[in-house]
């Protein structure tokens, strides 16, 4: 008993050396000078912070950073907003329409985004939503996918409940956000990390919508450093990745237990 | 639990607000458009140098020339023709572009360019005063673009590097037999692993080009028929002489990897690569980024006394819908970017040569250490007509990657290489 | 049904016959779809319609028209093409290699962490980092670690072991690639089926010790059915997500930046991607992007059938 539980834990601190180790030599590149970049030393010979100033001193990084959160946030709320009320409505209500519009969601799904930046483009160019925040992020304000998780986490939630909220007089809307929603709070909060993380990760549809330099979210920005003639600046591209990586893993360190309890707990409160 | 909602109920209202407010500055903007002054939209791909040069210039051009606001914007080379792409459907874009001049021909092929205006950029002046490989634009009778610089490509080499090996750093290569004695003796290895390179290789880089408009011409051959419709390529046996020597590298010599320390110019800047091909545009990102690399450009090695090098430049156009006061502020603006004045700045300022030979050849340029070489070099320069170049590019790295990934035989992969070049011209001029 | 009918009844006999349940409810369900479906109508839908009717026409992407139909040109061209091919076998491989090394990872992880009592929360979380990173930050750092000179080359010869060439071979490429996606994603699934794992009763594994099962029978009779709606909903999450995310990585991470080296590693959605805007060819890539559609109907209904039906208990 005692032995496989050694082994267990050798098995699990040789899966953090690799989980982890991308991240480490990532930090160490940044900090080494540009012409040792190449050393194969963890712990750099000559320590500076000359790539952190550069990057800062002459990129908007700060800028794309907000900009991505600011993207990010407005788009995760209008997902947990939206796609649980339209879950909760097709899992709970008859009404006509209810399967084709099902489906029609659930269509959506099987098109590659990356097909519709044409048409989109097209559509914020006559409305005059490019270049803005909110061209950026009309397209993620609803998902199918969320829709889809949702209807399955409605469901599981008894009728007798909404309808004894019914009895005891409330309205429709009070019942979805005080009776419903809370019975499917841990779902949210996984769909709400999986919708931050791929708008913080979106890169095709903000770069086409953008033209000024202090809109770009934080992975356009990013592909500045590398492009094309001009050649990879490996020193400057490791530090832009550090940046744009550690905060987000220290956010996550503090919020860890809230969202990993969220994706978790998938059965009632 | 009523926080919860409440807050989620707030968002959305404040999202709405904000798509609101978007719309609203949108719409400013574009009536602020129809005033007394004329804005020009000009886009050029993200290079650092020439983005701060252009800005500057912008400036003084607006100085001179009250009544025009020009506005630059810039993307990421990976992503430019993505972004010009994007908004045609949606009937917008800029009215000056720069493009690399190897896309010209499928830009002007979907007719998003407009011809020159023949009575601002008479052909007769073109021909005289501009280089003649500008003629890689020309299609059709018109002239579609005009540049301000064009490049040629050399031989950078580390001058360190070769005196630690023995060789002289004052006598660089000279022909193929020498480039391929000193690239063995400039690489080291431990055991089957390259520790230096004697000579980057990167055909994804500016190696195809290489290829193309070096090699094969100092190997007495040609890769394209004079009206550009047949590939001839491999009609002699020049095309496949130039292919093997350039495989040559890394296969029997061993003196170069694809990848080797990611690619040719992070190689050749930290000291990895001894020797590389490269444009003269990298003379300011090595000033830039490698104070302490001790290095020299020589031309290109030949072949029997004959000498050739690629040429390419990236060249500007206007747009198809461009009109009226929008047109003459945009030809203004192209007479401002062709004049003598910003192609001695630009050369300073990003290490591209000037288009027109009389201000390429000044004394001043053609002694300098760094610049003569590649001035030196415009005489015999090449730039092949693409028909698309992203894919001519490809088919260059794949003939490549089958020889050396999967031991396909380089006759083999050469004859194909002509063969699917061919179909590219043949679909393109079918067309027509 | 009746149960609903019997409950109005009781609600009318309390507020007499002002409130109509059915009513309201239909008006707060239509009220509250109004901006739903306009959204998925106007963003998701009429984008896609168009997408389907130009793969039907000779559409350059940088010629402002006519764009003539010309019938089912675009998809001879497309099965005619070794690319797009190739590129739809590479999807496959993608996606059943990726999702069950994603489910088998994450599963195995899960189980390790169940075992023990101490430091979960710590390892939980050094697992789940991965997932909450930049993707395109990521993808480099693979590419910089992984190169011919790099770091895990030279960890592999200190070990005695020849390098490898890693991205930059045609045969490893693609798995290099797929191991990195597996290497985003373990903490996700990681934490699915940890929670799937908490939900089992003790009291089964309890049942199968009297009768004397072996650890492995008790995985396979137990953990494993027991465990089944995590396995469906995590295939279908990672099949998604895999298809979606598969585009960032490649791009990023592929030697040529578009699938390389020798197409071994392009996607259907990168190929319809450079269709569209390397090759400006929109009715090309419109076309391909109906057979991905297909094949991921395809894809999600056998998904759906196959492993419902196969751990019926």
């Amino acid at each position: 008993m005692k032995l496989r539980k050694i082994i267990t834990y050798v098995l699990l601190i040789l899966g953090s050396g690799v989980m982890l180790f991308p991240f480490i030599w990532m930090i160490s590149t940044s900090l080494k000078p540009p012409m040792e970049i190449f050393t194969l030393d963890i712990i750099p010979e000559n320590l500076t912070l000359d790539n952190y100033k550069k990057v800062f001193e002459e990129s908007l990084f700060l800028k794309w950073f907000i900009n991505s959160i600011i993207v990010a946030i407005i788009t995760t709320i209008s997902v947990l907003f939206f796609d649980t009320l339209v879950g909760y409505i097709i899992a709970k209500f008859n009404f006509i329409g209810r399967g084709a519009l099902f489906l029609l969601i659930l269509s959506t799904l099987m098109v590659p985004t990356e097909m519709l930046i044409i048409p989109w483009y097209m559509m914020s160019s006559d409305l005059g939503w490019t270049d803005s925040y909110w061209g950026i992020l009309f397209p993620g304000l609803m998902t199918g996918f969320g829709v889809f998780l949702m209807k399955q986490y409605m469901e599981q939630i008894p009728d007798d409940l909404l309808n004894a909220a019914r009895i005891d007089g409330m309205n429709e809307f009070a019942i979805f956000f005080k009776v419903a929603m809370p019975q499917v709070w841990p779902a949210m909060s996984a769909l709400g990390i999986f919708t931050f993380l791929s708008n913080w990760n979106a890169f095709l549809w903000p770069l086409i919508v953008i033209e000024s330099p202090d809109l770009r979210t934080l992975p356009v920005g990013l592909s500045f450093f590398s492009s094309g003639e001009a050649e990879s600046q490996w020193h400057l591209i490791m530090t832009g990745a550090t940046i744009s990586v550690i905060p987000l893993i220290i956010v996550f360190i503090f919020l860890q237990r809230h969202i990993i309890k969220g994706i978790t707990l998938t059965g009632m409160k | 639990m009523f926080k919860r909602w409440h807050v989620l109920l707030l968002s959305v209202l404040f999202i709405t607000v904000l798509a609101a407010c978007s719309g609203d500055n949108d719409n400013g903007n574009s009536s602020n458009g129809d005033s007394d002054v004329v804005t020009i939209k000009y886009w050029q791909y993200e290079f650092a140098s020439k983005v701060d040069l252009m800005d500057e210039l912008i400036k003084e051009f607006e100085e001179a020339n009250p009544g025009i606001k020009v506005e630059q914007t810039t993307f990421p080379y990976d992503n430019y023709n993505e972004q010009v792409a994007a908004q045609v459907p949606a009937g917008k874009g800029p009215d000056v572009i720069n493009l690399f001049y190897g896309w010209v021909p499928s830009y002007v092929d979907a007719g998003y360019l407009q011809p020159l205006p023949q009575e601002d950029f008479p052909h007769d002046e073109i021909e005289a005063e501009f280089f003649p490989l500008v003629q890689a634009t020309k299609m059709d009778g018109e002239y579609w673009t005009i540049p301000t610089a064009v490049r040629t490509a050399a031989l950078f080499y580390n001058k360190d590097l070769f005196e630690e090996a023995g060789l002289d750093p004052n006598s660089p290569p000279e022909t193929w037999e020498e480039l391929a004695d000193y690239a063995v003796k400039l690489t080291k290895k431990d055991g089957d692993r390259l520790e230096q390179s004697g000579m980057a290789w990167e055909p994804a880089q500016q190696g195809h080009h290489w290829l193309r408009d070096g090699l094969t011409y100092q190997a007495g051959g040609e890769v394209l028929s004079e009206d550009r419709k047949t590939v001839v390529w491999g009609d002699s046996d020049a095309g496949l002489e130039a292919f093997k020597y350039w495989l040559s590298f890394p296969t029997e010599l061993g003196t170069s990897e694809v990848g080797f320390y990611t690619d040719d110019v992070t190689a050749f800047m930290t000291g990895k690569a001894a020797m590389n091909v490269d444009g003269s545009f990298r003379l300011g990102t090595l000033q830039r980024d490698a104070e302490n690399l001790n290095y020299a450009v020589a031309p290109m090695p030949g072949k029997d006394g004959i000498q050739s090098t690629n040429a390419s430049f990236w060249t500007n156009g206007i747009t198809k819908d461009v009109e009226g006061e929008k047109l003459e502020a945009s030809i203004k603006f192209l007479k401002f970017l062709t004049s003598q004045d910003v192609m001695e700045r630009w050369l300073d300022a990003t290490g591209e040569l000037p288009a027109k030979e009389e201000v390429a050849m000044q004394d001043k340029y053609v002694n300098d250490e760094l610049y003569g070489p590649f001035i030196n070099s415009l005489p015999f320069a090449n730039a092949h007509f693409f028909v698309d170049e992203t894919k001519e590019r490809e088919l260059v790295i794949d003939a490549a990657n089958k020889v050396l990934l999967e031991g396909m035989d380089v006759e083999e992969a050469f004859n194909e290489l002509v063969e699917k070049t061919q179909a590219l011209y043949d679909e393109y001029w079918g067309d027509k | 049904m009746s149960q609903s009918v019997e409950k109005k009844k009781k609600a009318s006999f309390f507020q007499k016959v002002r409130t109509n349940y059915r009513y309201q409810q239909l008006l707060f369900v239509y009220i509250c779809l109004i901006l739903p479906i306009l959204f998925y109508l106007g963003i998701r839908i009429l984008p896609t319609l168009f997408t389907f009717n130009v793969g039907f026409r000779d559409w350059n992407l940088l010629s402002s028209g006519p764009h003539p139909l010309v019938g089912l040109d675009n998809y001879i061209a497309l099965f005619k093409d070794e690319v797009f091919i190739k590129s739809i076998v590479n999807t496959l491989i993608y996606i059943v290699v990726g999702v069950i090394g994603q489910l088998a990872f994450g599963m195995i992880v899960a189980l390790l962490l169940h075992r023990i009592n101490k430091f979960v929360g710590f390892f939980r979380v050094i697992y789940f980092i991965p997932y909450v990173t930049s993707i395109v930050a990521i993808s480099w750092v693979f590419q910089w670690i992984l190169m011919k000179n790099g770091i895990i080359n030279d960890i592999l010869i200190n070990l005695g072991l020849p390098p490898q060439p890693f991205l930059n071979s045609p045969d490893q490429a693609i798995y290099v690639i797929i191991g990195a996606m597996i290497w985003q994603a373990i903490g996700f699934q990681m934490v699915l089926f940890l929670a799937g794992l908490e939900n089992i009763p003790q009291m089964l594994y309890e049942a199968a010790d009297i009768d004397g099962a072996t650890p492995w029978q008790k995985f396979w009779k137990v953990t494993v059915p027991l465990l089944n709606p995590t396995i469906v909903f995590s295939a279908v999450i990672g099949t998604i997500n895999f298809i979606q995310v598969s585009f960032t990585q490649v791009i990023n991470m592929s030697m040529d930046g578009s699938g390389g080296p020798l197409h071994s590693t392009i996607t259907v959605v990168v190929y319809i991607y450079q269709l569209a805007f390397r090759q400006f060819d929109l009715g090309l890539a419109s076309a391909a992007t109906v057979i991905l559609f297909l094949f991921i109907l395809g894809l999600t209904l056998f998904q759906m059938k196959v492993l419902t039906r196969k751990f019926d208990y």
